[in-house]
């Protein structure tokens, strides 16, 4: 049995959760993201970040969960050096249901997985340890992180096995993106511990696990390792392992973090907050349409293939271009230009930013092919141009000839010169008039794709028939 | 021209050119570096005070806008967050600590041209009721320098009562106020809870714990609230006051006010007996004012000091954990420890009351144990708000004696912590039930203080004052003979 704790920034705010410093914290020098509310400076109280809260409703809604009728802060008390306060802010259900949502599910492949609780809570600071090692005599702190808005995803022990693990945890990251409350491809977004358990064995904590990919690995080492304890009969220990990043493997933390008592405490900073069913309808109604409503239209409504309709609903940056580009008429086209011309040009985060392409861009593109003005394989290469330059799409065709060559003289010349080139395919293709494709190849290849498709096989034919 | 004048008077006398802001604030520091040897009631003193008198007086001269203090002098409890100057809370652990910001309190008085004369002294981290665990000394009694101003903000009182200022800030949690206002012969006010922003005031036990004023007259602490209320920002637990004027109509006086005597406070066993008669009097003072007297009881007033120090240890222990001697504090080699023992020795640095206080809150709310104490004390707390706020569905004020005991000699209880802490049985039910409550000088007994304590009910701080301001009308007491 496998349970996950999923800590999430919420990275897309203005600002931390009790103050006015900034939520995205990269971009600062160590030790300069601060203030007195999120450093704990003597007399400083915490400001609840409104925002934050209506977020973090979000994600438990799209989760499925019930909301409280009031949110209640605690104190998680504990000294840590990355810790401002030596306590966190967090939340939990000690008078009853006051966490910002709980008893939610996912369900993933017919199978539910129970979401236990959502909290909204600070991240803490962040430690360097010189050299890199936690053997090091010298541990740096950098508190620009310490406040950010953080929910933490506590799930049932639902899970059977790593790869169920991984399709919730891409549902997860991909539902994050869609509600725009985080992006979960920056570094750290997106952390997560595992409760790994086997029949009859109890639960092993595993933390200190750097990315989705490794948790996966140390799950599935886990789960080995407490296989073949039990095999040999010995008892499986409850306790916190962490995970070694470069030998691969869980190693007892030996610390007594699970003997830890937190005495938590109500935080009298912040008073209750009461959530009017007026504020959730709200919330709700104002939420982005979900992956799987996405989904659905786009089959039902434009006829697109479902695997085309899968990747298009499941990745925010597409389906928002496909949102913005799309006609009535066109949305299948559209569609097949962005999960398969597109695609390539655009699949990391950096390109992403980079990428010059508007909506406008791909609309003007299938507008022009229909026109029968350029061939969908110009489109493509007229793609690369606009990614890197952002030029119109009128000034790329007329700027670099991809206007269709539709003149039948023209073309019949390129032809003539191609079928002297390749006598040996010609006399194939007159025995076996499956293989002429490979001459309309040579012909796209000798005009760049300007050719247009149909009268290039017309010609073809008809001077190989004679 | 005497400094043994009202915030009112000292106003006025500006405003018709009696007296200058420079003139006052001299005459003050004169004073404070005369007596301070004997008192002690300040840990710092602000040495740009003469400067910024001259700059008030400049702004009055070439009539520009100047705010309602016209640079009176007012002392703040120094775990009130001043910037740029230290705040230390008398502990060791921040003796060094600069702020670099203002408390809300702070930036409203500066805005108004109040001058900050100095950093007054307390008990550590706002914990006692003697000013004996300051760090840097305790604070005397300027009655008899012999005895104790109370606590915490026994450095506040004493500075008032002392002549060193017109009026200061305090911080009451528990009757931190209220106490030291008795002991020393002035008014002191806890406000309702979140009236006041506490944004800048160092937390003890912050559910419970507001600012609050201490002047020499009534008038003049609801002139300090007039200017420190109101809802920040800064501070989600404060409410809206309606921006009272809690001046105006002061002298509206108490004819068929109804008035509780809270028998649990004001007759038994702990009760000294020249308080106990002193007390009494007073109610009969209450009575040729018009108001109409019934004893009344608050059964739950037997579990207040139990629950009051369950609570405020509980929050304690967690609000002073950041004090790890990382970030600031003084310097301690790192050298050599492993995090969590260096963690127990830096916080060796804690003095006795701290710590005892430390100790019990990482008891109280801890796993297995919560529910015997801190679970059960907020039940106390929630049964004891029901039966407050039901008292006032038919009272109009709620009366005691402020502290059951008189001032008392140093070292005295400093020995016995129950019975120190019994002492404060009076003043937490306010502090517990979030109303505001007011200590006034009543008598002098042997030379020693005696105050009444009125409660309101919630948000009622204007007709609190009324009622203090009619009772400071029925007496005629001398100033303390420094």
């Amino acid at each position: 049995m496998i349970g996950l704790e999923i800590h999430c920034q919420l990275t897309n705010l203005q600002s931390k959760l009790f103050c006015s410093c900034k939520a995205n914290y990269r971009e600062f020098e160590p030790n300069t993201n601060l203030c007195p509310v999120c450093m704990g400076l003597p007399g400083s109280l915490p400001r609840l970040n409104q925002k934050a809260v209506e977020k973090a409703s979000m994600i438990a809604m799209a989760l499925n969960c019930k909301t409280p009728q009031r949110l209640g802060f605690f104190r998680k008390n504990y000294f840590y050096p990355d810790l401002p306060k030596n306590f966190q802010i967090t939340q939990l259900n000690m008078y009853g249901p006051t966490s910002i949502g709980d008893q939610g599910k996912v369900s993933i492949e017919g199978k539910d997985i129970r979401i236990r609780r959502i909290q909204l809570e600070e991240d803490p600071g962040r430690l360097i340890y010189e050299g890199a090692s936690e053997r090091t005599q010298i541990t740096l702190v950098d508190y620009n992180r310490a406040g950010t808005p953080l929910v933490e995803i506590v799930t049932e022990p639902d899970f059977d096995n790593p790869r169920q693990v991984r399709i919730f945890l891409n549902i997860l990251s991909d539902l994050l993106e869609n509600l725009g409350v985080s992006d979960p491809t920056l570094e750290g977004a997106m952390r997560a511990d595992a409760n790994v358990s086997i029949e009859g064995g109890l639960r092993v904590e595993v933390k200190n696990i750097g990315s989705f990919h490794d948790l996966e690995k140390a799950i599935h080492f886990e789960l080995t390792r407490q296989q073949s304890l039990a095999e040999r009969g010995i008892p499986v220990a409850q306790e916190t392992r962490h995970w070694d990043d470069k030998r691969k493997i869980t190693i007892s933390s030996r610390s007594k973090e699970e003997d830890e008592d937190y005495r938590y405490i109500l935080e009298g900073d912040i008073p209750w907050v009461v959530l009017d069913s007026k504020s959730i309808e709200k919330w709700r109604g104002s939420m982005p349409e979900s992956i799987s409503s996405k989904k659905e239209r786009y089959i039902t409504k434009y006829n697109i293939p479902v695997q085309v309709a899968d990747v298009l609903s499941s990745d925010k940056y597409y389906s928002d271009l496909f949102e913005q580009a799309h006609t009535e008429s066109n949305a299948k086209e559209i569609a097949n230009m962005i999960t398969t011309d597109l695609m390539g040009l655009v699949d990391t985060r950096e390109k992403r930013e980079q990428s010059k392409l508007s909506p406008k861009h791909l609309s003007d593109l299938i507008e022009i092919i229909n026109n029968g003005k350029v061939t969908r394989s110009s489109a493509k290469n007229a793609l690369q141009e606009i990614v890197k330059t952002g030029k119109s799409v009128s000034e790329i065709v007329s700027q670099t000839g991809l206007a269709k060559i539709s003149d039948e003289g023209e073309l019949g010349k390129i032809i003539t010169e191609i079928m002297s080139q390749e006598p040996t395919a010609v006399q194939q293709a007159r025995e076996n008039p499956q293989t002429i494709n490979y001459l309309v190849g040579k012909v796209m290849q000798k005009t760049k794709g300007t050719a247009d498709p149909t009268l290039t096989l017309k010609i073809l034919k008809e001077k190989i028939s004679t | 021209m005497s400094l043994a004048i009202s915030a009112l008077e000292y106003i006025s006398n500006v405003k018709n050119g009696t007296t200058t802001a420079e003139e006052f604030i001299a005459k003050t520091l004169d004073r404070i570096s005369k007596h301070e040897s004997k008192v002690h009631a300040f840990i710092s003193i602000n040495e740009n005070a003469l400067e910024q008198a001259r700059a008030i007086d400049k702004k009055i001269k070439s009539k520009e806008k100047v705010g309602a203090f016209y640079g009176m002098p007012i002392s703040i409890k120094d775990n009130i967050s001043v910037k740029d100057g230290k705040t230390t809370c008398a502990s060791k652990m921040l003796q060094e600590y600069v702020s670099p910001y203002d408390a809300t309190v702070v930036t409203k008085l500066k805005s108004q041209d109040a001058i900050l004369i100095g950093k007054a002294n307390l008990d550590e981290f706002a914990m006692g009721i003697a000013t004996e665990f300051s760090a840097f000394g305790p604070s005397k009694n300027p009655w008899n320098t012999d005895y104790v101003p109370g606590g915490s903000s026994g450095g506040s009182a004493a500075s008032v009562s002392a002549l060193e200022c017109v009026a200061s800030l305090g911080s009451d949690t528990g009757g931190s106020v209220r106490n030291p206002a008795s002991f020393c012969s002035v008014v002191g006010l806890k406000p309702t809870y979140g009236l006041v922003s506490r944004y800048g005031l160092v937390s003890y036990a912050n559910s419970i714990e507001q600012i609050g004023p201490i002047a020499r007259r009534v008038e003049d602490v609801a002139l300090l609230l007039n200017h420190i209320s109101g809802r920040d920002a800064n501070d989600n637990t404060t409410i809206d006051g309606k921006n009272q004027d809690y001046l105006g109509e002061i002298g509206s006086g108490i004819q068929d006010k109804k008035i509780g005597v809270i028998k649990e406070m004001s007759r038994g066993a702990g009760l000294d007996k020249n308080v106990e008669s002193a007390f009494w009097r007073a109610v009969d003072s209450f009575e040729k004012l018009g108001a109409k007297i019934e004893e009344m009881s608050l059964d739950m007033v037997e579990f207040t000091v139990a629950t009051y120090y369950v609570l405020t240890t509980a929050e304690a222990g967690s609000n002073l954990s950041r004090y790890d001697n990382i970030r600031y504090g003084y310097q301690m080699d790192l050298e050599g420890y492993e995090f969590k023992s260096y963690i127990s020795k830096a916080r060796k640095n804690f003095g006795p009351e701290v710590t005892r206080r430390m100790i019990l809150g990482g008891f109280v709310p801890s796993a297995g144990f919560a529910g015997k104490y801190l679970l059960k004390a907020l039940k106390v707390k929630s049964k004891l708000k029901r039966q407050v706020l039901e008292a006032f569905k038919k009272f109009d004020f709620l009366i005691s004696p402020t502290v059951p005991i008189l001032p008392f000699r140093f070292g005295e209880k400093v020995d016995d912590p129950l019975a120190m802490y019994m002492a404060d049985i009076n003043t937490v039910t306010a502090n517990l039930t979030g109303v505001p409550a007011i200590s006034v000088p009543f008598e002098i007994h042997n030379g020693l203080p005696i105050g009444i304590q009125i409660h309101a009910n919630t948000l009622q701080e204007k007709q609190l004052l009324q009622a203090a301001y009619a009772l400071q009308g029925t007496t005629s007491l001398p100033g303390a003979p420094l």
